[in-house]
């Protein structure tokens, strides 16, 4: 599971609303996952400072509520950023160098695949082939792909979405 | 709050306009036409909700508004011909419908009332004769019980499932029927659970009845449907919700519960929404909540949203889930019904087994079980997917053979390919050969011959699939959805996934083949909860009746089915090849040589088998072996 | 609950109705193999090294949760199922790191017992992907190696089911799984307060306590130093059996030969400053009760238990007796009193503890612990660490002759010792405080209301003229919980509470020997080893704490009376409000 060490920015209303969900279920029994589902709605993941309000409010510990956290696919520990940067990792785009891409992004945005960028802008994700083996490297952003990628072309692209 | 005699006139009401939708005779007399737009996950990814918007355009700017009535469905069935609209006096069944269609169809049929033939689903116009859509072959040979209302009333109108007989059963049950006999009907009907297992559901109900008295018990309903591959219980919620309802409203009367709960797959967002509207209508009409028809009998139902974990699918782990754990599954006994929810006793069945219950009540134990063979009764619903035609949702008496469903309703397998299996029961599951095609399909027949019922899940894989990949695939799932909690599940799963990645990536020896039965059935054996002891069925069922297949990937380092990718040699035929260079520019491995208008030749060595250059080829010169 | 008959490999016994396969197939003296299974720990069938055929069941069961019924017959051993358990096991290896030979826990591991047991090879026929961690030593007490961990969750059990913390638990899932806390925050950043229990609940060599013992030796080799040793009274009583001697054998004066040997230079007893704690603790309970101090007192002998007030229970750190523990007086005492009577300069006395307790080493860094200036203990090892030095060491430990504590600091009462039981330092202190108090000397000394391993005792004394005096002891933290909670709703009202934080008090602390479960589950550590505590304190000459000649001349010739200003100086402490949750970034 990627922990995302963006900085936290939650706003006091996002703070407020999730007081008021965990007081509406605090009593319930099993009201563990419904809070969670509704904080990762208010908040977009569950990071450290959510998990501790969760864990503060209803007595559970904490790390049971990150054991639940880890176990179930739909929560995420890491906010996506505006543009999803996804450089495939498939054996096509491999050999002919996308680590190296995978690298130079990483480097240009300052953060580790499965992180987001503190502005929250950029996260970074890799994937497996997306088919288009005959443009390897292949770097999509945003929906947008990018073939035959090399690393000094990664700093020009990521430029235009900024 | 509504009465007993309430519920009668809403459905008197309401009964001719929904009638014609069941009874093509009936239709003839209709004075409206009635617009049915499938609403069901398959057609609205397919962008049905627009249809609907544009047809409510045209309605308002034709000023029809008394005359037409759009009415948005849950799923038809024949997801592979979406979106789907029917119309109704007439039956009349258009497929695979888009915005411009829409318009020709309301002018021409709607305003015109000739119905459009080149937009009909091909087998409504035989010898140019036009036949209903009930009549065709996808819909002539089921038997829709649980199904009953899927595609033909509207799942947001508690009104429209009144009109057919909605809320009777529970009626019937509160007013005229002791806990004792409720169960004893369910008993008598010999319904078994449709979620895997197949264990009776009148047995279940019986256990948690026990000492009825001061005792807090729950009743659960199974809807975290999981297999890839499956949407029976998705359909049901989102075509038929309150079906649900009634049935776990029974359910609590007969073993003295009064809360419910339904655990639903987050990802099933319609699902979810049309549940929320279904239970606040209920609960307005007082079909749940306090005293119910007067009886004295409380019921309510939560709804508890599942977060991606298939393994809260096996019974425990799902109650340990609703409980807000990790869903990790325990030993049994002790078994829910003694000991589940809160550790307070259980029921807990799955959406198509309470689909199946108000009408049982209703009609009896007798109607049920007259469908059906010896030991399974009544119908199964099954996701057809795959190679095969119709791909969709199909219900049928158990008993039918695999040749009537894919051959018959499924339409057979496309592109004149050869069928080579049908896979059922999911990761638990296993593959029926061709050699079982005429096999009656029910619980026993089909553990025979080494699969099972599942939830329903019916992929049909043709002569171009793997049976080593499809073992793979699946049990690559379960590896990766498995709790950890238990040895052999945890480690095990992975040991058998690592070797067979080692067969298909061409590194296997004939010993594997041996160490994987013998991991197989250790884990079979020693496996903590129901997914890890059905996580090796797809591959000793494949081991079994596909043997030479993992003995090609072992022995010659072939896939006959050519799919294994590391298996695969990309050649380029020298007397098709003109040496134009364009194979070599796009491989992304730097495997072609050649000079220019000379035959090019690949380096197996070097080559990662992308298939660039075969894409690439404008001469077909290059050939996969 | 009705007697049934239940047959097991052919062997038929009575067991009463809902009796576990594992509890009638022991009855039938039969061992079945657990690994997970920890009797009210952990109850989770997740090894499956216990399967079990029983005839008429559709598949196999799992002995240590499988309920009996009426005529049952049962297979336990059968070929089959040794090759299972062999398969299991073979499985469980394929994900370990397999480092026995530089494994804390070797010889007396019990997945490396198993695989003799089923004669495991080195053939490795399940080897494929491991998973691979950094060792976690963040903690002042406790280290977690998860290369060495089998997922069994026993040490889950333990700190969220006996001591109602929490703080690790399973991450992820399916291979991924593995043990850790939130966030995987080091140890040290959580609310984890070293107890230790999950050591000794842990099977394998995942879980081991911080390592003291270099630098202790290091010490004792240093001519310059003066190397000073106080085992614990619990420490007597568990030392034995690192040499397989039966579970609660008194090793007292051999442990003082070993210690000798070892080369510290004075061997001095915990016991003298439990003495002295009760005098300190019963004048700080009779103050409050006369002063309208707040009440109702608390022990503040287990540091587990003063981190997890800290943490927990914030708003009760008034209620906290303010004195160190005996650990921390000793060693205030010696650095202090003892360095200027025997003209030793502090600073070159190390001052080390010998503890049943793992918490011992993070209270020995805790501010406000340093009396003389320098730290009052240095280094605190555990029971098992002092195990290692002597057999490091070659002591013959079975043979060696009983020898006396040096003098002054080795001098004891029967109240002291009794304090590594739950319910001792309570006895201890009635005792004084009741004699204090009515000013007539106590006849009876054994108040058996506050004794045995019930996780909540408590107890009403008449004192006059003080009236009705009302008692509680709470051992195992999830006990504490209930029994503050009680106090804080106003439901229970007490002048004087101990709390332990180890289940059955320090005799079952988290630095004592470990006791394979097949042993632990059947018989009940805490009592045996109490036992032998409850044996010296009735032999020995004197019983009251406030009888100590030594103490007597402590007060004498240093600290006047007790809780003067020079007492409160070097005997007391004060502690910090901490929170559950730490803010991190």
């Amino acid at each position: 599971m990627k922990v995302s060490n963006v900085p936290f920015k939650g706003t006091k209303e996002q703070e407020a609303k999730l007081l008021e969900v965990i007081a509406q279920y605090k009593d319930q029994k099993g009201a563990l996952m419904p809070i969670m589902q509704e904080a990762q709605e208010i908040y977009g993941y569950l990071p450290y400072q959510v998990q501790k309000i969760i864990s503060d409010q209803t007595g559970i510990p904490i790390e049971k509520i990150y054991g639940v956290a880890t176990f179930y696919a739909q929560f995420s520990m890491s906010p996506k950023g505006k543009y999803v940067v996804s450089v495939c990792l498939g054996t096509a785009c491999y050999v002919k160098g996308s680590g190296n891409v995978l690298e130079e992004v990483e480097k240009v945005l300052g953060i580790s695949d499965g992180e987001c960028t503190p502005d929250g802008k950029f996260s970074i994700e890799t994937c497996r082939c997306v088919g288009a083996c005959g443009l390897a490297p292949v770097m999509i952003v945003g929906g947008d792909v990018y073939g035959k990628m090399t690393p000094d072309m990664v700093a020009g692209i990521l430029a235009k979405y900024e | 709050m509504k009465s007993l005699q309430e519920l009668k006139e809403i459905k008197e009401a309401k009964q001719d306009q929904v009638n014609i939708r069941f009874n093509p005779d009936e239709a003839e007399a209709a004075e409206k036409t009635y617009i049915l737009v499938c609403g069901g996950t398959g057609c609205t990814s397919n962008h049905s909700g627009e249809l609907i918007d544009k047809l409510t355009q045209l309605i308002e700017d034709a000023g029809k508004n008394d005359d037409v009535t759009i009415i948005q469905t849950g799923c038809q069935g024949l997801c592979a011909k979406g979106p789907i609209l029917v119309v109704h006096p007439g039956n009349v069944f258009y497929q695979e419908v888009n915005i411009d269609m829409v318009e020709r169809i309301f002018n021409e049929h709607i305003i015109g009332g000739t119905p459009i033939e080149e937009y009909l689903m091909v087998e409504e116009v035989t010898e140019g004769e036009f036949i209903p859509y009930v009549e065709s072959a996808f819909y002539k040979d089921q038997l829709r019980l649980a199904l009953r209302n899927c595609g033909r009333i509207n799942p947001e109108d508690i009104d429209e499932y009144i009109a057919r007989e909605g809320y009777e059963g529970l009626a019937k049950a509160l007013k005229e029927m002791t806990p004792d006999e409720v169960i004893q009907t369910v008993l008598d009907s010999g319904l078994r659970g449709r979620g895997g297992a197949g264990f009776p559901t009148g047995k279940k109900w019986m256990f948690a009845a026990g000492n009825r008295g001061e005792v807090t018990k729950y009743v659960a309903c199974n809807a975290d449907e999981g297999d890839p591959g499956a949407f029976m219980d998705r359909s049901i919620l989102e075509g038929d919700p309150h079906s649900v309802i009634e049935a776990m409203a029974i359910a609590g009367y007969a073993i003295g519960a009064n809360q419910g709960y339904i655990y639903v797959r987050a990802e099933y967002p319609i699902a979810v929404d049309r549940l929320k509207i279904a239970l606040k209508q209920a609960r307005e009409y007082g079909v749940l909540g306090k005293d119910i028809f007067g009886s004295g009998f409380d019921f309510d139902i939560d709804l508890r949203l599942g977060a991606g974990a298939f393994v809260c699918g096996e019974e425990t782990a799902l109650m340990t889930s609703i409980e807000g754990n990790r869903g990790e599954p325990h030993a049994r006994p002790p078994f829910p019904a003694v000991k589940g929810l809160f550790d307070a006793p259980t029921v807990l069945n799955n959406v198509e087994t309470y689909a199946n219950v108000p009408q049982i009540i209703l009609k009896g134990a007798d109607w049920f079980s007259r469908y059906g063979t010896e030991t399974s009764k009544g119908t199964k619903v099954f996701a057809l997917g795959g190679k095969v035609n119709n791909t969709g949702l199909v219900e049928v008496p158990m008993g039918t053979t695999l040749r009537q469903v894919i051959e018959k309703i499924g339409g057979g397998v496309p592109n004149g390919k050869q069928f080579k299996a049908a896979q059922t029961g999911g990761p638990s599951g296993g593959c029926i050969p061709a050699e079982s095609y005429d096999v009656p399909i029910d619980y026993e027949s089909l553990k025979e011959i080494g699969s099972m019922m599942g939830s329903g899940g019916m992929i049909v894989l043709d002569e171009d699939n793997c049976m080593v990949d499809i073992a793979k695939f699946y049990l690559g799932f379960t590896c990766s959805e498995s709790c950890g909690k238990c040895t052999p599940c945890r480690i095990g799963t992975k040991r058998m996934l690592e070797i067979l990645e080692k067969i298909t990536d061409g590194r296997g020896e004939l010993e594997d083949l041996d160490r994987l039965e013998d991991l197989a059935k250790y884990i079979q054996a020693n496996a903590l909860c129901g997914l890890g002891q059905t996580a090796p069925n797809p591959i000793l069922s494949t081991m079994e009746h596909f043997r030479d297949e993992y003995v090609a990937h072992i022995v010659d380092k072939k896939c006959p089915a050519g799919v294994c990718k590391a298996l695969l040699n990309y050649i380029i035929d020298p007397e098709k090849c003109k040496g134009c260079t364009k194979c070599a520019r796009n491989c992304p491995a730097g495997a072609i040589t050649g000079t220019v208008k000379q035959p090019h030749v690949i380096d197996q060595t070097k080559c990662i088998k992308c298939g660039a250059c075969k894409e690439n080829c404008a001469f077909s010169a290059i050939s996969r072996k | 609950m009705a007697d049934i008959k239940v047959t097991v490999d052919n062997i038929t016994v009575t067991v009463p109705e809902g009796t576990t396969l594992l509890d009638a197939a022991r009855k039938a003296g039969i061992d079945v193999p657990t690994l997970c299974y920890l009797r009210d720990t952990n109850e989770i069938a997740a090894c499956r090294m216990c399967v079990c055929e029983v005839e008429g069941a559709r598949a196999l069961v799992a002995a240590c949760v499988y309920p009996c019924t009426d005529g049952m017959v049962a297979h336990t051993n059968t070929e089959k199922i040794k090759e299972y358990r062999r398969k299991t096991l073979k499985l469980i290896l394929s994900d370990h790191d397999q480092d026995c030979l530089a494994c804390k826990r070797s010889t007396n591991c019990e997945l490396q017992t198993m695989c003799k047991r089923y004669g495991i090879d080195k053939s490795n026929e399940f080897e494929g992907k491991r998973n691979e961690f950094v060792i976690d030593d963040s903690s002042a007490s406790i280290v977690r190696d998860n290369n060495k961990c089998i997922l069994c969750r026993r040490c889950v059990g333990a700190c969220e089911k006996l001591q109602g913390i929490g703080v690790i638990g399973a991450n992820e899932r399916g291979f991924d799984t593995y043990i850790g806390s939130a966030f995987n925050l080091p140890l040290a950043e959580t609310s984890c307060v070293n107890c230790g229990q999950c050591i000794v609940a842990c099977p394998v060599g995942a879980l081991y306590e911080k390592d003291s013992t270099a630098a202790v030796k290091a010490a004792i080799a240093d001519p310059e130093k003066v190397v000073i040793v106080q085992p614990a009274p619990s420490v007597r009583v568990g030392l034995g059996e690192c040499f397989g001697m039966p579970i609660g054998t008194e090793v007292e004066g051999k442990m003082s030969a070993a210690l000798h040997r070892l080369g510290f230079d004075k061997v001095f007893d915990t016991n003298f400053a439990a003495d002295l704690t009760i005098m300190e603790e019963g004048y700080e309970l009779i103050n409050r009760v006369n002063n309208g101090g707040a009440l109702p007192l608390i022990t503040s002998c287990s540091p587990g238990w003063i981190k997890f007030c800290e943490h927990y229970y914030p708003e009760l750190i008034p209620n906290l007796s303010s004195c160190k523990s005996p650990q921390q007086m000793f060693g205030a005492v010696t650095k202090t009193y003892y360095a200027e009577k025997m003209g030793i300069d502090p600073a070159k006395i190390v001052s080390v503890s010998v503890m049943p307790c793992t918490a011992k080493k993070f209270e020995v860094g805790r501010e406000d612990q340093s009396a003389s200036g320098f730290a009052d203990v240095d280094y605190a090892l555990t029971t098992r660490e002092l195990g290692r030095m002597i057999n490091e060491a070659g002591i013959d430990f079975l043979n060696l002759p009983d020898e006396p504590y040096d003098n002054p600091l080795g001098e004891y009462t029967g109240a002291a010792v009794i304090f590594g039981a739950t319910g001792g330092v309570m006895e201890a202190a009635l005792r004084t405080a009741v004699e204090v108090i009515s000013g007539e000397e106590l006849i009876n000394l054994d108040f058996t209301d506050v004794r045995g391993t019930d996780g909540i005792k408590e107890a009403s004394y008449t004192v006059e003229p003080l009236g009705e005096v009302k008692v509680a002891i709470a051992s195992g933290l999830a006990n504490a919980r209930k029994l503050l909670d009680m106090v804080k709703s106003g439901e229970k009202t007490y002048h004087f509470i101990e709390i332990m934080a180890c289940p059955g008090g320090c005799v079952n602390g988290g630095g004592q020997p470990h006791v394979p479960s097949n042993i632990k589950n059947f018989v009940d550590v805490r009592a045996e080893r109490a036992k032998g505590l409850y044996t010296l304190d009735k032999n020995a000459k004197l019983r009251k704490s406030h009888e100590n000649p030594i103490v007597q001349q402590l007060y004498k010739e240093y600290f006047g009376e007790p809780n003067s200003e020079k007492a409160h100086h070097v005997l007391h402490t004060t502690y910090v409000e901490r929170k559950v949750n730490e803010d991190h970034e």
